[in-house]
């Protein structure tokens, strides 16, 4: 087999950077003398020069020319909406604002953290990479807290501080958005579709500051956050401009840096769960900020951030894209990226993605949070919530910490500490989410701590009920996922021998590969990397003695005695959202009318929803998260069962309900729990097949 | 050659030697390095540089910086030391088409098979070929060498050729850096090499139209002396002049570095005589321009040799410039010094003027060796460059040439828009010396190559837009690639912009590495060229600005001209020369 043995992964130590922060002095610290290494020696420009260069480039002045011709418009007026746009967008990174900021963080901080731990050899390679070349940074996104957490880990480096690009939503937010303006953020609209003079000013903009050196880039791959803690599928726009550079030769290299931030407990834990259930969000405003105070006097565990090597953009793209596509046309003209380009793009986001996801750190607590929902679910199917004995929960934890490890998880468990001890001190962080009787625990009926909105009325009907509990699922569910990545391809394979009528390999590949296609909306899986994650997912499963597979002529993959456990495991970790899928295809296939646009999916679904998991159809609450149910939609869409038309309203959906209705018969087989009744569903499935294609 | 830049005067002053090239040319000139047997760079005794022989200006002188330069750019030592092999015997015994060599006697026409006149027309001076030679180690040669005295002679060994079916490489000066005159290792045939040298003379010279009808044996200095007596020059100077023939220059569409008073090769040739397998080409009429299809002159322009023997050039001349001019000027940095040639490329009409070179000038730069060059900068830099970097000085020489009043005239122009860029005029004396400079280059390497040091240069095109881009990113590759393959010192890797056009430049790269603790350096080295050669078509470079493809950079030419140009070049060749006579092997 060609791949490496995930459990051979070198990762580096952590450094816990509050503890310094403890012992000496705020005020120094953020008063200190600042002196980073910059780009081969360049001097920082002002935020002025900068916005100069920009609108003074060959691209801005092609585009304004481009636009004059097309709209009519006068130069000098088009000019000025560049101006404006810019002004709008640029930051403006000062020395006081970041100090200011070194100053309050390291007092929440310590109020909010136990630790922030940071590899420093990852520093180091990251000091190296901003000397040598353009460096865009690439966190993870769960939090607000993100961007902030990462401009002071580099000022406390003493590492170039970062431009930063964030959503205009914070501009929401006036004085708070003018301070994180001022500590590196830049401004760019959340969508822009057509905008080609936006486009220009927000791409040279970015392009100049990498070109230059004059700040490593940041910005967030996944475009926002992830309100499930579950990786989104990476967004491609600003990559492409930072790989532009490169590609066309301006630059000899980028250098870009997957940082994986994980946090203990999620600020935002009870806020997300909420959005993701349709409680709307509250909008951001600096009030609001401040409402949150209440946060400050809860405990959030510990930060780990692992800034993970540097990927050479020139070493990626050898014998992927080749640069003489830009000879022909001068570089300042903007041109749609070729096919070969975008996938380019497309492919390297993905690994970007996976990059970040292998050095999230993941805490004994993510395992609990797995093995809870389990059996809470369990409870549910028999009606009776029992919970778990805590004995019972430390044993399933010890071998599922065992099995993680083996798979290649950053599990971090202080095996110093006697197993009991680390279940009940992962529980006490987050007994929020949990009662905890007569030493059996079981997730919370209602939540308890967490901001929850102010004034509520007391929860009246079943559905209420049923929307409160919801949010404690879903909060557990958010750390659940943080160990799906771990599982995932295995939990693919598990699920594939568990529904393949026969042991033949191949018929399992296939039966893996549809799955794999049918959530590829859902989790990062590398397009067109199928063989290698079917490949990869064998290995895990054939090492840890799980499977079995026997060199006949038909190649016959086998679930071993020992593997009865771990397979059960791995296909109830793929269960919730086999049953998620089924049920939105159900929803579609009998509710849907000619009238349901995009727009009303969500909220007409989860009523659909509501009603199953009332009446006791459904037994996964977290089939409610909308995150679930957009990527469904997403992944019908895809697959051509639905179809967005032009009607009357915009976005109307098209439901062809055979396909619909036959993609809910397939995944029905691979459900567990229903019964599998027709043998030969998948091979004489033409839907099937052209899923796996 | 590439690195060679010198001067008419120069090649007046300097060059007093024998007039034309003899047939046993190892008796003058090394057969295993640059140039003249008699001129070569030497460490003495007492660790100095010195210049041996008589032929130059820096002949029998001590170089006082260039110890400290080579230790300090390459970490080279004088102790160790790397020696050719001389073991110019292990030459394999030649396959002779009897029949061939029986009817060539009848013709009269000069020919040997002696071991070292094969050998001296086996390579050219690419520098895995001359390490080759220096380490005693000698692939296929030639099988005979045969020197034609005129038009008539080459049409009769072509068509001898042609009978016995025996494969023909045409000789001029071979100063080729492309493995051009490398035998194909694959031929079976007996191969003969056609040396062009005795097809020396111009036939006529007609001063109402202004041209010359040359033989193309003729090598660049005998062509420009022999003209410079009647008042006239071609202003055709290419950096390796002293050795590389009019012929040549047709093959390989050389360009000189007057070529923006006087053009290249392709404008200055008004009729061109070329015998073939099919016969001899050549247009009808001296019009100074047709419209009669495709130009069939471009069939023969690059040809490299595939197709025929050029014989006999007609070529424009002009009366001898009334006055000449160096110049130089100091710009603080590299880019500064590429925009102000940039705009003097659009400004100035290029009648009377050159623009010459602009190169890194200090720390990386063979310049560096003459302190009185580096002395003057320095007086310079800290006279009115107060606050530049030192390290990132780059200059520019200059040559005007033509009517006084008119030299000046530009020669302010020139300072004028230099100044707007920051450049300073550094002087005449700096401006001369830049061409001195650079044509010792090539004697350079040979002396690198005693101490473990191995170099090379190669050149692009590209369109101004991307002169920087590309300078920062293949010098960077090189430096990269470098690393990559182990090569312990810091490689020297340097470019210099030589030439501009309306839409672009030729830029020249500059890479030198020690290789000491190296198993097989050609081949890294080959490794770092090749890599610096992709890093150039990526960045919109071309495969050749006028060194031509050989076979060294054959693997690009369909990617460079496409499939269909491909084709189109391979039809020309099927019909010209179907049994592939002329079996170099070169283009494609």
């Amino acid at each position: 087999m060609q791949h490496r043995d995930p459990m051979l992964q070198k990762r580096d130590e952590f450094e816990d950077m509050l503890e310094e922060r403890r012992n000496s002095s705020d005020l120094r610290y953020a008063l200190r003398c600042y002196t980073p290494v910059l780009y081969k020696g360049v001097t920082p420009c002002t935020a002025g020069a900068l916005k100069n260069m920009v609108l003074q480039s060959a691209q801005i002045h092609f585009v304004i020319g481009q636009v004059s011709n097309e709209t009519g418009r006068a130069v000098d007026d088009i000019q000025e909406e560049a101006s404006a746009i810019l002004e709008e967008m640029a930051h403006s990174l000062q020395l006081s604002t970041v100090r200011f900021f070194a100053f309050t963080l390291s007092k929440v901080f310590k109020t909010l953290f136990r630790s922030i731990c940071v590899n420093e050899e990852g520093i180091q390679r990251l000091q190296q990479a901003i000397q040598e070349h353009p460096v865009v940074l690439l966190p993870s996104h769960r939090s607000y807290m993100d961007f902030l957490l990462m401009s002071y880990i580099l000022y406390t480096y003493d590492l170039a501080l970062p431009v930063i690009a964030a959503g205009m939503d914070f501009m929401g937010m006036k004085f708070v958005g003018e301070m994180l303006r001022m500590s590196g953020a830049f401004f760019i609209r959340r969508s822009f579709g057509g905008d080609k003079l936006y486009w220009a000013v927000f791409s040279e903009y970015v392009k100049t500051m990498l070109k230059n050196g004059f700040a490593p880039v940041e910005f967030f791959l996944e475009g926002t956050r992830s309100r499930t803690s579950k990786s989104l599928t990476p967004k491609l726009g600003l990559l492409n401009i930072a790989m532009d550079p490169f590609l066309k030769g301006e630059v000899f290299d980028v250098h870009l840096v997957p940082v994986s931030i994980s946090y203990e407990r999620i600020l935002e834990e009870a806020l997300y769960a909420r959005e993701l259930l349709g409680v709307p969000k509250p909008k951001e405003s600096t009030s609001g900020l401040f409402k949150a105070r209440k946060v400050l006097s809860e405990d959030y565990g510990s930060i780990h951030v692992y800034f993970g090597q540097p990927v050479s953009v020139r070493r990626l793209s050898q014998g992927k894209v080749d640069r003489g596509q830009f000879n022909l046309t001068p570089r300042h003209i903007p041109k749609r990226p070729s096919e070969e380009i975008h996938s380019f793009v497309n492919d390297s986001a993905y690994g970007l993605v996976r990059a970040q996801e292998e050095n999230m750190v993941l805490k004994p607590w993510v395992l609990l949070a797995s093995l809870l929902l389990q059996n809470h679910h369990g409870d549910q199917a028999s009606g009776r919530a029992r919970g778990m004995a805590l004995d019972e929960l430390t044993e399933q934890a010890v071998w599922l910490r065992d099995l993680s490890r083996q798979y290649g998880a950053f599990l971090h468990w202080p095996d110093h500490v006697p197993p009991p001890e680390v279940v009940s001190s992962s529980l006490s962080l987050h007994r929020g989410l949990l009662t905890i009787t007569e030493g059996r625990v079981q997730l919370a009926s209602e939540q308890a701590g967490g901001p929850a909105g102010p004034g509520e009325p007391p929860p009246v009907g079943p559905e209420e009920e049923l929307l409160r509990q919801a949010v404690t699922v879903l909060s557990c569910v958010s750390y659940r996922n943080q160990a799906l990545h771990v599982f995932l391809r295995p939990a693919l394979l598990a699920s594939a021998v568990h529904a393949a009528s026969s042991s033949g390999k191949q018929e399992i590949f296939n039966s893996f590969s549809f799955l794999r296609n049918m959530f590829s909306n859902e989790f990062i899986l590398c397009p067109g990397a199928t063989v290698q994650d079917f490949e990869e997912a064998c290995f895990l499963l054939v090492k840890t003695g799980a499977l079995q597979v026997s060199q006949q002529e038909v190649v016959e993959v086998v679930v071993t005695e020992r593997g009865h456990r771990t397979l059960a495991f791995l296909t109830s970790v793929l269960d919730p959202f086999l049953q998620g899928y089924q049920v939105v295809c159900r929803f579609l296939s009998e509710e849907a009318n000619e009238a349901l646009t995009e727009k009303q999916f969500v909220p007409t679904v989860r009523k659909f929803i509501i009603k199953r998991l009332l009446a006791g159809r459904l037994r996964y609450t977290e089939v409610l998260s909308s995150d679930l149910q957009k990527n469904a939609l997403a992944a019908l869409l895809r697959l051509g069962a639905v179809r967005k038309i032009k009607g009357a309203e915009p976005g109307t959906l098209k439901v062809n309900k055979v396909m619909v209705h036959s993609l809910e018969d397939a995944l029905v087989w691979w459900d567990s729990h229903e019964l599998p009744g027709l043998d030969n569903k998948i091979n004489n499935n033409p839907l099937m097949d052209a899923a796996v294609k | 050659m590439s690195c060679l830049n010198f001067n008419v005067s120069h090649v007046l002053s300097q060059l007093n030697l024998c007039q034309y090239l003899p047939f046993h040319r190892q008796e003058i000139m090394k057969w295993n390095g640059w140039g003249y047997s008699d001129s070569r760079f030497l460490f003495n005794k007492k660790g100095q540089a010195e210049f041996t022989g008589k032929r130059y200006k820096l002949s029998g002188m001590i170089i006082p910086g260039l110890k400290e330069w080579f230790e300090g750019t390459f970490g080279a030592n004088l102790q160790h030391k790397s020696p050719p092999i001389l073991n110019s015997s292990a030459v394999r015994p030649p396959t002779l088409n009897e029949a061939f060599v029986e009817e060539l006697k009848s013709t009269g026409v000069p020919f040997s098979h002696d071991a070292e006149d094969r050998v001296f027309r086996a390579y050219g001076h690419c520098v895995h070929e001359i390490f080759a030679l220096r380490e005693g180690r000698i692939g296929r040669v030639p099988d005979l060498v045969v020197w034609p005295n005129c038009h008539n002679d080459v049409v009769k060994i072509v068509e001898l050729a042609c009978k016995h079916n025996v494969c023909l490489i045409p000789y001029g000066g071979g100063t080729s850096v492309s493995s051009a005159l490398e035998c194909p290792s694959e031929e079976t045939r007996s191969i003969v090499s056609l040396d062009t040298s005795q097809m020396n003379r111009i036939l006529w010279i007609d001063e109402k139209n202004l041209t010359a009808h040359v033989e193309a044996g003729i090598v660049g200095q005998d062509l420009e002396r022999l003209l410079n007596e009647s008042g006239y020059c071609t202003g055709h100077e290419p950096d390796s002049m002293e050795f590389s023939s009019l012929g040549g220059w047709v093959a390989t569409r050389a360009s000189g570095m007057k070529k923006n008073i006087y053009g290249n090769i392709e404008d200055l040739v008004v009729h061109i005589k070329m015998v073939t397998p099919r016969g001899v080409i050549e247009k009808s009429c001296q019009g100074p321009r047709m419209s009669t299809g495709p130009d069939v002159h471009h069939f023969i322009l690059g040809s490299e040799g595939t197709l025929g023997v050029v014989t006999e050039v007609t070529m424009k001349i002009r009366p001898m410039p009334e006055y000449q001019k160096y110049g130089s000027v100091v710009f603080p940095n590299f880019e500064q010094g590429v925009a102000c040639l940039r705009e003097v490329a659009k400004q100035v009409t290029p009648d009377f003027y050159l623009i010459f070179s602009s190169g890194h000038a200090l720390k990386p730069q063979v310049s560096s060796i003459f302190t009185s060059f580096l002395d003057g900068l320095k007086k310079i830099y800290i006279t009115k460059f107060k606050g530049f970097d030192p390290n990132r000085l780059c200059v520019a020489t200059l040559l005007f040439e033509g009517n006084r009043e008119k030299v000046l005239q530009h020669e302010k122009q020139v300072y004028d828009i230099a100044a707007k860029f920051g450049g300073l005029a550094a002087g005449e004396d700096n401006g001369q010396r830049g061409y001195m400079l650079t044509f010792v280059i090539a004697y350079l390497r040979d002396l690198g190559m005693d101490y473990y040091v191995m170099g090379e240069s190669f050149e692009t095109s590209v369109p101004w837009d991307r002169v920087l881009d590309i300078c920062q990113n293949v010098k960077a590759r090189i430096v990269h690639e470098c690393k990559e393959r182990g090569v312990q010192f810091t490689p020297l890797s340097t470019c210099r912009v030589t030439q501009t056009y309306d839409a672009g430049a030729c830029v020249y790269f500059y890479f030198g590495f020690n290789y000491r603790g190296l198993s097989d350096p050609v081949h890294v080295y080959e490794q770092v060229e090749h890599a610096a050669r992709e890093e150039i078509l990526a960045n919109g470079g071309s495969l050749s600005h006028h060194h031509g493809v050989g076979k060294l950079r054959k693997e690009w030419m369909s990617e460079t001209v496409s499939n269909v140009g491909i084709g189109m070049l391979k039809s020309v060749k099927d019909y010209v020369d179907p049994n592939n006579i002329f079996g170099n092997r070169n283009l494609f």
